[in-house]
């Protein structure tokens, strides 16, 4: 599957930037130590005083659910109906949550709570963005 | 007149704030419905201007007052269920010179304004008091409500409008670029992997089968049961243009949109326009229909901490929803006749009826429940309107019901296995609703 190419914007870029060099990052925030996802611009997340820094995940996480995609709105995904779609929670914290098609897993064969690891896929422009498969 | 956005202040989205100190002095009385439509066929008199229009009218007409008494107007600006004008279709002129224009020329096409409304209602004569509400009639019948209460119109229209152009929203536009902004591709809701509209609610629902042990063939009598009502609703689309029931075996069989969530799980988007006419307890008493009397109202500000709600966050705002919304009408899950709680996806419903614990049911207990009698006929009645699956995507109906079913004026679909007397209703979604507790009596 060939996700839609990426334009980092300003806010979300070093996250885009560190996929490209295959590390996976998030935000956190110096006051309070709590970690964002999806990226947001700084004033939503600190306060006066506070800076966003972005920190480095380990890549390891675990399925919460998943749905099978039988009919998707994205024109380059289309091709490729039924897939899945799951959510990911990191080990880090499983408050944050990021999207996976889990490659290499057939549709509706998903097993619920594995432990899964991030890869970094090409999209259509060349950008990598973070996928997950299960760990062997 | 600048018409404003409701502020914050209005809505009650805190626990702790007692009772509505406006308990029981708010009354619905006059109801009007357009028809409905599935799409726009681009008459002049189909408009979702020309619909609500209608509405207002019929709502002023029924409530028996003159409509020179109307001081005050709720509205929702944002008429879309998803499709937007596109930038390069010339507006049709001839729709846009059988009204009043604004300066905007998609006012009464594809958005609604105050001005316009006033622009083509003059007999609104003595209209003071102007107010846009967010997205859904939920929200503008809790702000019409604080705002009558408030003293800031006596005598107020509420109003939803709904237009639906050609196409499949969603599957055009960004959907089809070849590059997305970053900002898209991992925002919540539509993103770079593709997720149909349903899939945050279908993601919750698989979560809430795991937990509890559920399975989705457990929702074809809900299913069966809010199309029967739907077709007992002859304002709604099903009624007006496919009176099909639903029976399990066509809802069971249906194409998957996001397994576990299927077509008819799915509302069908329409086009529709509905009003209401509140007004103080005491001037209700001299209008034509019955008072309904708001008993409180309650809202979510819930957001999810990460890309999608799940469902651990799902269950704790509605079970703050539940307290809200008793707290400020003064009640107890004891004191409801019957509910109306959202259900456009029909995978909402149960977080909502179980964040009310409903006929006291607990986490878990819903598609149990569905198993059991739900009908209108019955002690245990389960959305009667039949909701957005019943007759279409309006999110209005719920409302509608409540009044009418508390009126006496539900018609066939009344409730007879309990006595309408007190009804909640409200959403859409679990976190960020707007919800309404209704009553035949003031106290």
């Amino acid at each position: 599957m060939v996700k839609q190419g990426v334009v980092p914007d300003d806010f979300n870029k070093p996250f885009f930037d560190a996929a490209n060099e295959g590390r996976l990052v998030v935000q956190s925030c110096t006051g309070s130590d709590r970690l964002y996802f999806p990226p947001r611009p700084a004033s939503e997340i600190c306060g006066e005083g506070e800076s966003v820094v972005w920190k480095e995940m380990s890549g390891r996480g675990t399925i919460y659910n998943y749905c099978v995609v039988y009919d998707c709105p994205v024109a380059s995904l289309k091709e490729d109906l039924p897939f899945n779609l799951a959510v990911i929670m990191l080990d880090e914290d499983p408050g944050i949550l990021m999207y996976s098609h889990l490659p290499g897993t057939a549709p509706d064969e998903v097993p619920v709570g594995a432990a899964v690891r991030v890869i970094f896929e090409e999209t259509a422009n060349g950008q990598k963005v973070p996928e997950w498969v299960l760990v062997e | 007149m600048t018409t404003q956005m409701a502020p914050e202040s209005m809505y009650r989205s805190t626990e702790g704030l007692g009772v509505w100190p406006h308990r029981g002095k708010v009354a619905a009385v006059g109801i009007g419905h357009s028809p409905t439509a599935r799409r726009w066929d681009g008459r002049a008199e189909t408009s979702v201007g020309a619909q609500s229009i209608m509405a207002c009218r019929q709502a002023i007409a029924d409530a028996g007052v003159d409509p020179s008494q109307v001081d005050g107007i709720v509205l929702v600006p944002v008429t879309t269920t998803g499709a937007h004008w596109d930038a390069n279709t010339p507006v049709p002129q001839d729709v846009v010179n059988a009204f009043n224009p604004t300066d905007d020329p998609l006012d009464g096409i594809g958005q609604l304004s105050s001005e316009w409304l006033l622009k083509n209602m003059p007999e609104l004569t003595n209209v003071k008091f102007t107010m846009y509400a967010p997205g859904c009639m939920s929200a503008a019948i809790v702000i019409a409500a604080q705002a009558v209460g408030d003293g800031l119109a006596s005598t107020c229209l509420v109003l939803k409008g709904w237009h639906n152009l050609e196409g499949r929203y969603n599957h055009g536009g960004i959907s089809a670029a070849n590059e997305v902004p970053g900002s898209f591709a991992l925002s919540p809701g539509r993103t770079l992997w593709g997720a149909p509209g349903c899939y945050g609610t279908a993601l919750q629902f698989a979560q809430y089968c795991t937990k509890y042990g559920k399975h989705h063939d457990m929702m074809a009598p809900f299913m069966e049961n809010s199309r029967r009502n739907g077709l007992l609703f002859p304002e709604g689309y099903w009624a007006q243009h496919r009176p099909e029931q639903l029976p399990p075996e066509d809802y069971l069989n249906s194409r998957w949109i996001a397994k576990p969530a299927n077509l008819f799980d799915n509302d069908i988007p329409i086009m529709a326009s509905a009003a209401y006419l509140f007004t103080t307890a005491e001037k209700a008493q001299d209008m034509a229909q019955k008072p309904v009397y708001i008993l409180g109202h309650a809202s979510s500000r819930g957001t999810p901490r990460s890309i999608t709600p799940t469902l651990e966050e799902v269950e704790a705002e509605t079970d703050s929803t539940g307290r809200k919304i008793y707290e400020s009408a003064g009640i107890s899950a004891d004191d409801l006749s019957f509910e109306n709680m959202y259900d456009g996806f029909a995978q909402f419903h149960q977080f909502h009826i179980e964040g009310l614990r409903y006929r006291g049911m607990q986490r878990g207990d819903a598609l149990d429940f569905y198993q059991t009698d739900i009908s209108i006929e019955g002690p245990n009645p389960i959305l009667p309107s039949g909701g957005n699956i019943g007759s279409g995507r309006s999110r209005f109906w719920m409302h509608t019901d409540c009044i009418q079913q508390i009126q006496g004026r539900a018609g066939a679909r009344a409730v007879t296995g309990v006595k309408p007397e007190v009804a909640v209703s409200g959403g859409p979604m679990p976190l960020g609703g707007n919800f309404t507790v209704w009553s035949a009596t003031p106290d």
